[in-house]
């Protein structure tokens, strides 16, 4: 089991690696001159002076072959300094810890809702197969994912804000404020739960030891709740978990709808503006989360599923 | 008094296709402490048979008869009472150790609730009646096995924990499930000593359900042959082994290897087709134009029930055929 | 049950014809011009002149929606094409050769893997600027990994295959065996997540046109039409509902026709683990 996770972290080391050579190589390739936006971002666009952006080029290490300016900056990262932001000049760092806990929140809401919707639509879904129950809920799964999240997110607005004046659009701080994001989220990554947890559920109601298990006696309820449950949702999680990436994605569009004080947000300004160090940062750090979902996601796997962890004897 | 009475059961799957009887109209009864063996080939079925008693099967099958338990007719119980009788009075062994134990829960778990629903013990108690009985089936090292998961155990001490799970309710009748199917000489008789073991154990009752003549000679007291739905030889064991008197029933004991391994020519027809007449027509080396339109009624001779028009009862020419006598399996 | 979602593959298919002739006859079938701004008619709701109604600028929101499709149709397929070209050529590659292509490529993959597929695409969009032509590299660079594990899984499962043998001992070489054996039987997987695929490219370039990525006004394209209306919430809301209906339709009808061939091409791969849900 040990040997398993310290697999899994090297992997992760070599993939989050990967990411951000392949992030610094895009910044490189991008149109633009990184000397340049430092020099305007510090002293203006009218006082520019090519000595100045010359000046800037070579303090800031610019002007050395790309491979080395990786390095510089893999060395400065690991000592936790990433630059300052071009927009306002603070510590990348400092702008990433402050916007996190934020994403973080809304990501971890949002896992909420979906589950709450989720796993009750998929299991009663898959006890009453092709009834009306069950064709409402897939085709509400089917909506929820060809919907635009964003059109989802204007339309409760719509609804919830605008027209009902129940919650606020904006905000930061009260539970009123990220109902309307977390469910935005949630629905959507419901709707692709829902469904995965419908079909294992079928494939489990199908399997020999529930027709023991209902030989024994014992009620649906009781049936689905203890014998099924744990065995159809072993698959869903893994699944789950890389739908949590989706998420991730998510809060980029959703937080710059909502104005929500996190990562995404964060990273959309950024990348509009330009700035280089914060869009590097940002991007490693959505990396790592993700990585780090996954591996979770699979230890936790193998801790439920008493087959992978008790290895068959002899 | 019959324990369990089955009467013109006819059980219909509605498919796509159109309507698959599995079962037709087939009469029984076992009675207390007597085991009855049902035998026939794969999808003839049998098993079809013993899950319509239960009523475990899939919501497109239809249950048309009586099936009467004790006085109460099954069919007609609501589900809450249905499962009540299940585990209780009528306990199941299914086929297949592999896949009938819940793979996340452990084996104490999955015993202990039998008992906590129907004999409505505390969980400390439930716990040691579960050592109790797997050791009385031969788990020796309880303890160990009750705390590990079915994929650590070999099958053989798989069956013998669904056993234990079949009859840690109780039950006046057990139903087994082709108890026997896939396994080599050895763990047959492994089965064969278990099923005996359990039934002198609590004196209930057992449907055996088996392709294997030979299992079904060692344990049962009755035997009824099913073909395609239907029960075409019904008896005493000894008797319609050794002297049977419908030609398939005699085809059976033919293509027993130490017999010579005589096979019957043709295949079963498909469950869909519902010519009347009789259904083994095609393959019957006696039968005639008679046989194959008119609708055939169950005769009795001598205690044995026989559903065919031409039986000859000194076995004459068909056992000519097919040659004489049968010997059990061992043990 | 069966016929019911033939009854919804064939909506699907009906939906996506539909919107082809919308962004081939454009021209033809629009009322007004999509671009032709008329300030006195600004926000007007829907009515006989404009079925959808007009946006800020006074213009015709239903031909503006028409005119979108081509743009939406046109970045879904492309890079629905080139990432399952991109896909199956290292899938099979890796599942081919083996060993230490097959790491190298494999690893590539779960870099790409790594992150959120939005996210780099809208990295990558951003920092190479707006035009649809990068919106559609961006994602086809992020969409191409899915095609390349089922390939590479289709090919070590056929590989040892005896046909193979067969053909290689008739001395085909390796790009024949290939193209000419393996292709034929990963198309099937490849073509259902396609027309997914296709469904799923169009909501993500919406996703970044709503951004302000991607084609730049006067085009019309859905998602930035979803933008502009965003100001507009409360004083005119058909802004925001009749372009995000037609992404919806559109993505539901893809999602449909994919739903279908996967019945029709092999249900079998309804079990599949990537399939589910």
């Amino acid at each position: 089991m040990l040997n398993y996770i310290s697999r899994r972290l090297v992997l992760l080391l070599i993939v989050v690696l990967g990411v951000t050579i392949m992030t610094f190589a895009l910044m490189n390739l991008a149109p633009g001159d990184p000397a340049e936006m430092i020099a305007m971002a510090r002293y203006g666009l009218e006082n520019l002076t090519v000595e100045e952006v010359e000046h800037i080029r070579i303090s800031e290490g610019l002007d050395a072959p790309v491979w080395i300016q990786y390095m510089h900056w893999l060395a400065h990262a690991l000592r936790g300094d990433f630059g300052r932001s071009l927009v306002t000049g603070d510590p990348v760092l400092q702008e990433i810890i402050v916007r996190a806990p934020a994403t973080l929140m809304l990501a971890l809401a949002s896992l909420i809702v979906s589950l709450l919707i989720a796993i009750p639509a998929g299991i009663i879904s898959a006890a009453k197969q092709n009834s009306l129950l069950d064709y409402l809920a897939r085709s509400g799964a089917l909506l929820g994912a060809s919907m635009p999240n964003f059109w989802l997110a204007l339309l409760l607005i719509l609804l919830f804000s605008v027209t009902l004046g129940w919650l606020p659009v904006f905000g930061y701080g009260e539970l009123r404020h990220i109902i309307l994001p977390a469910v935005t989220l949630g629905t959507g990554l419901a709707a692709v739960s829902t469904r995965l947890i419908r079909s294992s559920m079928l494939e489990v109601l199908e399997q020999d030891y529930i027709t023991t298990a209902r030989a024994k006696g014992l009620r649906e309820g009781n049936i689905i709740s203890r014998h099924a449950f744990k065995n159809a949702f072993i698959p869903v999680i893994t699944v789950i978990g890389l739908q949590l990436g989706h998420l991730l994605e998510g809060t980029v569009i959703v937080e710059s709808i909502f104005g929500w004080p996190g990562l995404g947000k964060l990273l959309v300004d950024s990348i509009f503006a330009r700035d280089y160090a914060l869009i590097q940062a940002c991007v490693l750090l959505f990396a790592v989360f993700f990585v780090l979902i996954n591996l979770l996601v699979d230890i936790l796997y193998v801790y439920l599923d008493p087959r992978i962890r008790y290895e068959k004897k002899g | 008094m019959a324990l369990l009475s089955i009467r013109n059961l006819t059980t219909i799957f509605n498919c796509e296709e159109g309507q698959l009887k599995a079962c037709s109209n087939v009469s029984l009864d076992i009675n207390p402490g007597q085991t009855l063996g049902i035998i026939g080939e794969t999808g003839c079925g049998k098993s079809v048979l013993g899950m319509s008693v239960l009523r475990l099967l899939p919501a497109n099958a239809v249950i048309n008869g009586q099936i009467m338990y004790k006085n109460q007719d099954l069919l007609t119980l609501p589900d809450k009472e249905m499962c009540k009788v299940r585990g209780s009075e009528i306990g199941f062994l299914p086929q297949s150790p592999s896949t009938s134990l819940n793979p996340v829960l452990s084996i104490g778990e999955q015993l202990t609730e039998g008992l906590q629903l129907h004999r409505g013990m505390i969980k400390e108690k439930a716990r040691i009646i579960a050592l109790d009985i797997l050791r009385s089936l031969g788990l020796k090292d309880s303890a160990r096995t009750s705390a590990e998961y079915p994929h650590q155990l070999s099958g053989g001490m798989k069956q013998r924990v669904l056993a234990a799970i079949s009859i840690s309710g109780q039950p006046s009748l057990l139903i087994a499930d082709e108890p026997t199917k896939g396994l080599d000489a050895v763990n047959r008789i492994q089965v064969v000593d278990l099923l005996r073991q359990l039934s002198r154990k609590t004196r209930a009752s057992l449907l055996l359900i088996t392709h294997d003549l030979k299992v079904a000679a060692a344990l049962c007291d009755e035997i009824a042959v099913m073909y395609s739905g239907e029960i075409v030889e019904k008896g005493p064991a000894e008797q319609v082994l050794n002297n049977p008197l419908h030609p398939y029933t005699q085809g059976l004991v033919a293509s027993l290897p130490e017999r010579g391994l005589y096979p019957i020519p043709g295949h079963s027809p498909g469950l869909l087709d519902d010519s009347p007449g009789c259904r083994f027509y095609s393959r019957c080396p006696i039968g005639n134009e008679k046989c194959k339109c008119q609708p055939i009624i169950n005769r009795e001779v001598d205690g044995v029930h026989v559903r065919c028009l031409y039986i000859d009862q000194s076995g004459g020419a068909q056992q000519r055929i097919y040659g004489r006598g049968f010997q059990s399996e061992a043990g | 049950m069966s016929v019911f979602k033939n009854k919804l593959t064939l909506i699907g298919m009906i939906i996506i014809l539909l919107l082809l002739c919308a962004a081939i006859f454009a021209p033809v079938l629009t009322p007004h011009n999509p671009n032709t701004q008329c300030l006195s008619q600004a926000l007007k709701g829907p009515c006989s002149d404009y079925p959808c109604g007009t946006d800020e600028f006074g213009r015709c929101i239903f031909s503006r929606i028409i005119y979108g499709a081509r743009v939406s149709l046109a970045i879904g397929i492309a890079v629905t094409a080139v990432s399952a070209a991109i896909g199956v050529v290292l899938g099979m590659a890796a599942g081919y050769y083996g060993r230490a292509v097959d790491e190298i490529i494999m690893r590539i993959v779960d870099i790409f893997l790594a992150f959120p597929g939005l996210i780099l695409a809208l990295v990558v969009a951003g920092l190479l600027g707006p035009g649809i032509g990068n919106v559609m590299l961006a994602l086809a660079l992020v969409g191409w990994m899915g095609y390349a594990r089922v390939v590479r899984g289709t090919v070590l499962a056929e590989k040892e295959k005896e046909y193979i043998e067969t053909a290689r001992s008739l001395g085909a070489n390796d790009l024949y065996i290939m193209f000419r054996h393996l292709l034929p039987n990963v198309i099937a997987p490849v073509i259902i997540m396609a027309s997914v695929g296709i469904g799923y490219a169009i909501l993500a370039a919406a996703g970044l046109s709503f951004l302000g990525l991607g084609a730049q006004p006067p085009t019309a394209v859905w998602g930035s039409m979803l933008s502009d209306g965003k100001t507009y919430l409360q004083t005119a809301p058909h802004l925001t509902i009749f372009p995000g209906l037609a992404i919806l339709v559109t993505v539901l009808a893809f999602n449909f026709l994919g739903d279908g061939l996967r019945d029709l091409l092999d249900p079998r791969l309804k079990d599949k683990a990537w399939n589910r849900g």
